[in-house]
């Protein structure tokens, strides 16, 4: 039977193992190799577009690579599927959307705003997202609509 | 009680109270919004009522495991709390930052990322708040007469809280990597740290309510938190899946998520056995229920409903879905919400001399809570089924299914108000009778 001694040794040795290896993965996975975000198309705009994303807490609403809280669309792949223009008008609008009965806030950014936040949906459309990226992309909706 | 000191933690109970209280309104708010009353959406749209809903989730439950701590360090290591001015000193800054974030929530000043919304000037007050709490803790168990366990794993517990809760302060430009450092925290305080935190607790509770000799209780409380570290840190792994990192996590989160529930497994076996061995007729019943519930419920909210959706192959449809917010409301409150009412329950009638251990009040706070609680989840959990099928096999457009599914809502106000119901009963009780007594001390009640 297991003594209290190997009870500890078995609690310290086991997260001191696991967390060696998370460390390790960790590095891994971020290392430049193995990079599937296109780092270097992240511009001073994408940057930008993402700080305006996280200072209206958009995920509070809407979700991106399928965080967030779901009481609105998610946006990754949201350029492919809806358009440039519209999300220009939506985001620079000084009346709430309301589409389908839910509201939205009413931003009314300015163009260069709007821009902004389009080249992060349109840099995090381009992720490699295992996957995922098929499941709330453009084709998928099609492709499943057409076998409706 | 033994310590006078010890009835601090009644203050950071009744900040917790309170804080629950404001939790559930915002939840409400959040329900109507989704059958589509939106009527407050000028002053409290859905994004502010959702990061205030979970931020006071995270300070209520912190505030709980700290009372918690200032209630079992001192009697663990057998000696008052060193200088309790500045506890309460500590008391007083964690409600104004609490209460500063959630007025910003209001006017825009936040963070937009998910359960860490806090700014980031407010993140370096909670940095010093925590910093004197441990303080405090550390001091008082490291010049005490003993040093248990129970006691080290409870102060572990809360030092690497927080310590995690940093890597979600670095900035970065990429979302990935954002995300991927904002999971070191959440992930790591929730399926890690927390669960040595509710050990701890579940321990000392255990001990006291059971009778089970002290070295049993403590070796079996290695194992479950040693399972937790084993499975919870590569666990972290099934936050990684689809968010643009390498695809190694599908095959390091699949596995290691899937043995995740083992740790709560253990916790429920464990304090059902040691009830069972125990031959202490301990006369503080409600307390037991809640020690029991909370072990059992974490296991069903946490273990099971988080494996039902952890593998690749079903997340690849349920992640992003309401399936996420059936698994997150029981896992917090079998696991976390239910030890800090457990904790409570214990304790005030020792702080207070009163013996108030089985009223109809606590019962029915106690019943109608869990009832709620579990009605609200499978709500959830038929929404978010109908969202997956609908939406992503289906094709279906995302505000069409959100109509299409509004009646789960309904239902799920329902059982949210029966819930509120069990937890008016509790507030009632905690604040008509819970004042601490210094008369109590004579009393010695454990």
């Amino acid at each position: 039977m297991l003594s209290k001694k190997q009870a500890r040794a078995l609690f310290l040795g086991g997260t001191v193992v696991t967390f060696l290896i998370f460390i390790g993965l960790t590095v891994f996975s971020l290392s430049k190799a193995q990079d599937q975000t296109n780092r270097e198309d992240i511009t001073e705009s994408v940057v930008r577009g993402k700080l305006i994303w996280e200072k209206n807490n958009c995920m509070g609403c809407h979700s991106i690579f399928g965080e967030g809280a779901y009481y609105a669309p998610e946006l990754t792949k949201v350029v492919e599927r809806r358009g440039e223009p519209l999300i220009k008008a939506i985001l620079m609008s000084e009346s709430p959307w309301n589409p389908k009965g839910r509201k939205m806030v009413a931003y009314g950014m300015t163009e260069e705003e709007a821009n902004d936040v389009i080249a992060f949906f349109k840099w995090a459309g381009n992720v490699d997202l295992n996957g995922f990226e098929r499941i709330v992309s453009p084709l998928a909706k099609e492709r499943l609509s057409n076998q409706n | 009680m033994k310590y006078k000191t010890q009835k601090i933690a009644y203050y950071f109970w009744a900040l917790s109270i309170l804080l629950l209280v404001l939790q559930i309104t915002y939840g409400f708010i959040m329900g109507f919004a989704r059958i589509g009353m939106e009527g407050l959406h000028e002053i409290i749209p859905f994004n502010t009522a959702r990061a205030t809903h979970t931020n006071l989730l995270v300070v209520w439950l912190l505030s709980g495991f700290m009372g918690a701590a200032y209630y079992i360090i001192p009697e663990e290591a057998q000696r008052d709390l060193v200088k309790p001015k500045l506890a309460f000193l500590q008391l007083i800054s964690l409600a104004l930052v609490g209460v500063t974030a959630i007025v910003g929530y209001h006017l825009n000043w936040w963070e937009g990322r998910k359960f860490l919304e806090i700014p980031r000037p407010l993140d370096w007050l909670v940095v010093v708040n925590v910093l004197l709490f441990l303080g405090l803790i550390l001091v008082t168990l490291f010049t005490g007469k003993r040093k248990t366990t129970t006691a080290l794993v409870l102060s572990m517990g809360l030092f690497f809280a927080a310590l995690l809760y940093l890597p979600g302060m670095i900035q970065f430009d990429s979302q990935t990597m954002d995300s991927f450092f904002r999971w070191w925290v959440v992930h790591l305080w929730v399926e890690g740290v927390w669960e040595l935190i509710m050990g701890g607790i579940l321990s000392f509770l255990l001990i006291k309510l059971t009778g089970v000799d002290r070295e049993v209780i403590e070796k079996w409380l290695y194992v479950i938190v040693g399972l937790t570290f084993l499975s919870g840190i590569l666990g972290t792994g099934h936050h990684y899946y689809y968010i643009g990192v390498n695809k190694i996590w599908l095959i390091i989160g699949g596995i290691f998520s899937m043995l995740e529930p083992l740790a709560f497994m253990a916790m429920a076996l464990f304090a059902v056995n040691m009830y069972r061995k125990g031959e202490k007729n301990h006369p503080n019943k409600i307390a037991l229920y809640w020690t029991l519930g909370a072990a059992i419920i974490s296991f069903i909210g946490a273990g099971l409903l988080g494996m039902a959706h952890t593998l690749p192959q079903v997340n690849l449809y349920t992640h992003g879905t309401l399936v996420t917010a059936m698994h997150g409301h029981l896992a917090f409150w079998g696991a976390y919400g239910m030890i800090v009412l457990a904790i409570m329950s214990y304790a005030l009638p020792n702080l207070t001399g009163r013996k108030r251990y089985d009223t109809s009040g606590s019962r029915l706070a106690y019943w109608l809570s869990n009832i709620g609680m579990l009605g609200m989840t499978l709500a959830f959990g038929v929404a978010g089924v109908a969202q997956v099928y609908l939406e992503r096999r289906y094709g279906m457009d995302f505000m069409d299914v959100q109509n299409e599914i509004k009646v789960h809502f309904a239902v799920l106000i329902i059982l949210a108000t029966l819930f509120a119901t069990g937890i008016t009963f509790y507030v009632i009780e905690f604040f008509k009778y819970g004042l601490p007594n210094d008369e109590a001390l004579d009393m010695n009640l454990d």
